[in-house]
């Protein structure tokens, strides 16, 4: 059995004498008899280091890990810079807590300073928090800022994310507040449905660019609609397309909110991604979880602290807007990390290359016969036809390839930078074989 | 210190990426990004640097002594980044086929299945990222059981003062009301207060057990039993399972439903604020309201199931923070059926044994006995002498050791909550003893060079009130 | 610790300054400011919104605390000071001549409590 304990038997024994007690039982005199366990836990033994590592390789080894990877949906596999894993792997970050104690906390501050720039920058908006547990968590943390006495029903685009859906129903209706779906035409949000669902009592609509059918909507005019009906216009992002694409922010979006997975994340069968959320100075005391501000300390020299805290739960209990009291710090620091590593335009080529493999991929499936199902513009994912969605992805498989997800009209596809033309091409072929 | 912005050179840069090997698209000028992306230009080496020098201004567990008391920073075993970072777990994605995650499926059930041993409970979710999702989720399976049972108007959440911050928060997030009752003096929750309260509008009432005074709740059976009788449910908050993993179980106190830190009591690192895992267990009354999907094991093959009618949804995407929960995993099997209760006996004795050689200065808020961590108050200090639990704080920051949880509990005037954990040596505590004994004295000695503390960090005291009148919140290039 | 005779209080720690014509001045105490400690911001309704006695209308923040505001009588608020949404400093260096809302049409009004009889609440409170 393996255990972290340092004192020894010896050691335990004189620190029982100090406090005076027999045994280590007899810290437990408060407990009644009635609710000790009194047994054994029936869980097994515990094991060594080395038999550790070997059942969990054992474990890792009954997964598949397909060296081509053309499925996206939320989670996408891009190429992740070595030092990302280093900086973020080293002993510090990864045991440090929430930097209360700012003296103590100098490096973890400053990285989630610099993160919250990077945001602000990638999203075109004033700011930017310490980041949130997920993407959908944070479109939940959205809506809730959005809402006020008047109004509070919030509207989601049809073509968002079904996960990013999902959580953000169970958020609204976690505080009996509802939820309607915008209706979808030809892959995109359908605008004159949404100005007929724009109500007074809306408080804000959220749109995914792009979105989860990989098209980009055409967002030049969804902030004029929703604000002159009086609501908040929430953007959801990919990172990744953020590079290339109009910014939220040129948008003239109020809060922008995304999935951080594609920032030097690997996929880690769902998690731990990171959610970011940015919004306008007007918004920003209405805005959840930590926020990292610029100050100096006594002697004038720059220093970071935790500031607007009145906003959060432990000053504000019931009257907190939200409950969170953490971020996914480390990350934030593997996006920031990344983003650094890219640099600006490292950024744009990778957003520049996943479209134009998708682009190819799209065009090859075309000559093939797999044809788009939507007309009009899209970034590294899109929806083909399929006739037998099953065999080509089983196909596809027993060769080390995972294909696109099946959807309701077909297959949704997506290329990123890791897809080379060889994989492409190799991909036609084997879904030539089968349709 | 320089910001990564300031550092950079125009187009200086790495190069990560292999050249575009099929054509490149053309952009429609009316969805180009017209802002320019002021990300900073660095070579490598500008990173591997920078982050170095933030590292060495900041401090964790790995740097010394981290008494935090409710957040339970114990030593976080190199085993398990290890097995967390095994490519079979990191190169998956979530959406493949069941019958190719086979092994991830596995994690979580055995995850669930030692973790409902350890707490009492039946079922459990791993979908939650931290605590207070997790506690958010909880009180989510509270309201729903109450909504599917046609008790709407269940919709008061009961709340000790003595409680974190979070429940609170979190029963109002959940459109409860929340209803605060005082404890007594020692602490405990004031059974009387409680048996006033409960009624036909109760949902349920959130606890923690050790409370956050370090204290068991000896009278725990009557409370869930006062709940119960009265229709509501029962939830504890695990912040505080440390203390009796292994020797006694929430479940069989009578609690519903419990939300897990993996990252305090199962030795995930906290990661500077996260991730984190939250996960919810419940007893089988609960279990068809967990959120979606749930996972199944039938002829030896594992399956999500989501077709869940009574399920309250999803919380998050996906099934929560995957590896942190395969660390947690390989925590609980390294210790198993003997380590857990010795890791917890030795969580407490710890505790203990610092309180004692403390007590020669300091004063503790509820002397006795203490669970895994105890609370000193600097009341009488702060009228007499000026010295206060942050000023403590600070002076243990020149002397390496991360400063206890200040001003927490609410109910105890300049608190300090102290919460050694099991993974520190006697030789350590005895250390970290005579720091916390001799900065005492010096202060009250000389209050003046107290409030000026700490000297040695990278910085003096911050300038919160400022930074809160005016939020400087990102780095603007001056130009 | 200063109480003006010329000014009524609320037992929530609010001033009130009757300007006549059914309209009043409010702002908060010299106590209030005082345990609230540095003041970082405040939050305040618009020219317009209509208050009912004893709604909250705002509340002020500091660094470790935020206490609402509370309207001691219903009415129509007719002006706020804008020079503390940008200067909130003020309402610790100078807590009566800092005012939030000026209401007009007020009615309703809870009982407000002398310099004096105030004076002798925020004792019993500091125990």
């Amino acid at each position: 059995m393996g255990n972290y304990l340092p004192s020894t038997d010896y050691q335990q024994k004189e620190m029982l004498d100090v406090i005076g007690l027999d045994s280590l039982d007899a810290l437990y005199s408060d407990i009644p008899e009635d609710l000790k366990l009194n047994r054994t836990l029936a869980i097994p033994n515990g094991k060594s280091e080395s038999e550790i590592l070997k059942f969990f390789s054992e474990l890792s080894e009954m997964n598949t890990v397909y060296p081509s990877v053309f499925r996206g949906a939320g989670a996408y596999r891009h190429y992740i810079p070595s030092i990302v894993q280093s900086i973020t792997s080293k002993e510090t970050f990864l045991t440090a807590y929430t930097p209360y104690q700012a003296e103590l906390s100098q490096g973890i501050l400053q990285s989630i300073f610099e993160y919250q720039t990077m945001i602000a920058e990638l999203t075109g908006l004033d700011v930017s928090n310490a980041s949130v547990y997920d993407g959908a968590s944070a479109v939940g943390e959205a809506a809730a800022m959005c809402r006020d006495r008047k109004r509070s029903v919030t509207l989601i685009s049809a073509a968002a994310n079904p996960e990013v859906i999902d959580t953000i129903t169970t958020y609204c209706n976690s505080s009996n507040y509802e939820v309607a779906l915008i209706p979808v035409v030809d892959g995109v949000t359908d605008k004159e449905a949404l100005k007929q669902l724009l109500v007074e009592n809306v408080s804000a609509v959220y749109i995914q660019q792009p979105n989860f059918y990989g098209q980009i909507e055409d967002c030049s005019d969804f902030a004029e609609i929703i604000h002159d009906a009086g609501a908040k216009f929430i953007m959801g992002i990919n990172p990744i397309a953020a590079a290339i694409l109009k910014t939220p922010g040129e948008c003239g979006a109020d809060i922008a909110v995304g999935e951080g997975q594609p920032l030097g994340m690997p996929l880690s069968f769902g998690g731990p991604y990171l959610g970011f959320m940015a919004t306008t100075n007007e918004m920003v005391r209405k805005l959840p979880g930590r926020i990292v501000g610029q100050t100096t300390d006594d002697e004038g020299r720059r220093a970071f602290v935790l500031t607007l805290q009145a906003r959060e739960q432990h000053i504000r209990r019931e009257k907190a807007s939200s409950n969170i009291c953490s971020n996914q710090a480390l990350c934030a620091m593997t996006a920031a990390v990344y983003m650094a590593s890219m640099g600006p335009d490292g950024m744009k080529d990778v957003a520049m290359q996943c479209m134009s493999k998708a682009h190819y991929l799209m065009q090859q499936l075309d000559t093939i016969g797999l044809k788009r199902v939507h007309s009009g513009r899209f970034f590294h994912e899109f929806v083909t036809d399929c006739s037998d969605t099953d065999r080509v992805l089983a196909h596809l498989a027993s060769n080390g390839i995972l294909g696109g997800l099946p959807v309701e009209s077909g297959i949704l596809w997506c290329a990123t930078e890791m897809n080379t033309k060889a994989d492409i091409d190799k991909l036609i072929l084997l879904v030539k074989e089968v349709i | 210190m320089k910001l990564l912005f300031e550092k950079s050179i125009d187009s200086r840069k790495s190069s990560f990426l292999a050249e575009c090997d099929v054509p490149t698209i053309d952009l429609d000028k009316d969805i180009l990004r017209e802002q320019s992306l002021n990300l900073p230009y660095l070579s490598e080496v500008d990173i591997s640097r920078h982050y170095s020098q933030l590292e060495r201004r900041a401090h964790g567990v790995n740097n010394g002594f981290y008494p935090l008391g409710s957040c339970t920073m114990k030593y976080n075993p190199t085993i398990n980044e290890k097995v967390a970072k095994l490519p079979g777990f990191v190169d998956v994605h979530p959406l493949q086929p069941e019958e190719t995650v086979q092994g991830c499926l596995k994690v979580l059930a055995l995850a669930k299945e030692y973790l409902t041993e350890i707490t009492g409970m039946d079922d459990m979710t791993f979908q939650p990222a931290a605590g207070a999702h997790g506690e958010y989720t909880g009180i989510l399976l509270i309201r729903q059981y109450h909504i599917k049972h046609g008790n709407v108007k269940r919709n008061k959440i009961i709340v000790p003062d003595s409680a974190h911050g979070t429940n609170p928060a979190t029963a109002a997030m959940c459109g409860m009301e929340v209803i605060g009752i005082p404890s007594t003096e020692d602490g405990f929750v004031d059974l009387d207060k409680l048996r006033a309260a409960v009624g036909e509008d109760t949902a349920g009432i959130m606890l923690t057990n050790p409370n956050t005074l370090g204290i068991f709740e000896r009278d725990i059976k009557q409370i869930t039993q006062i709940v119960h009788d009265a229709g509501g449910l029962v939830y504890y908050d695990g912040a505080n399972l440390n203390a009796i993993m292994g020797v006694t179980r929430p479940g069989d106190m009578g609690f519903d439903c419990i939300h897990l830190n993996l990252h305090k009591t199962f030795a995930t690192p906290h990661g500077g604020g996260g991730p984190g895992s939250g996960a919810v267990g419940c007893k089988q009354f609960l279990a068809e309201y967990l959120p979606k999907p749930v996972i199944e094991l039938a002829d030896g093959q594992y399956s999500f199931v989501n077709d869940l009618e009574n399920s309250i949804g999803k919380v998050k995407s996906f099934y929560g923070n995957f590896l942190v929960v395969v660390k947690a995993l390989a925590y609980t099997m390294t210790l198993g059926n003997e380590g857990i209760p010795l890791s917890a006996m030795n969580a407490v004795l710890n505790a203990n044994y610092l309180m004692k050689l403390l007590s020669e200065c300091y004063t503790i808020a509820k002397p006795g006995i203490c669970m895994h961590e105890f609370v000193i108050t600097m009341d009488k200090e702060a009228k007499e002498h000026h010295v206060t639990a942050n000023d403590i704080a600070k002076l243990l920051i020149d002397h390496e050791i991360h400063p206890p949880t200040v001003y927490f509990p609410l109910i105890v005037p300049e608190a300090l909550m102290v919460e050694p954990t099991e993974t520190e040596g006697k030789e350590t505590l005895d250390e970290a003893a005579e720091v916390f004994l001799s900065i005492y004295r010096n202060a009250i000695n000389d209050p003046e060079s107290a409030h000026k503390a700490p000297v040695l960090a990278p910085i003096g005291r911050p300038d919160g009130v400022g930074a809160a009148r005016n939020p400087i919140l990102r780095y603007k290039n001056e130009d | 610790m200063e109480y003006p005779k010329y000014l009524s209080y609320s037992s929530t720690h609010e001033w009130v300054e009757d300007l006549g014509d059914n309209k009043a001045r409010i702002g908060i105490s010299d106590f209030a400011q005082h345990s609230m400690g540095d003041i970082v911001f405040v939050n305040l309704p618009e020219v317009g919104d209509e208050l009912l006695s004893g709604e909250s209308f705002g509340d002020v923040e500091s660094v470790k605390a935020v206490s609402e505001l509370y309207s001691p009588f219903s009415g129509k608020v007719s002006a706020i000071n804008e020079q503390l949404l940008d200067s909130p400093e003020l309402i610790n260096e100078k807590p009566y001549e800092s005012w939030m809302l000026e209401m007009e049409d007020i009615s309703d009004s809870e009982e407000l409590l002398d310099a004096d009889a105030y004076e002798a609440l925020c004792d019993s409170e500091e125990h």
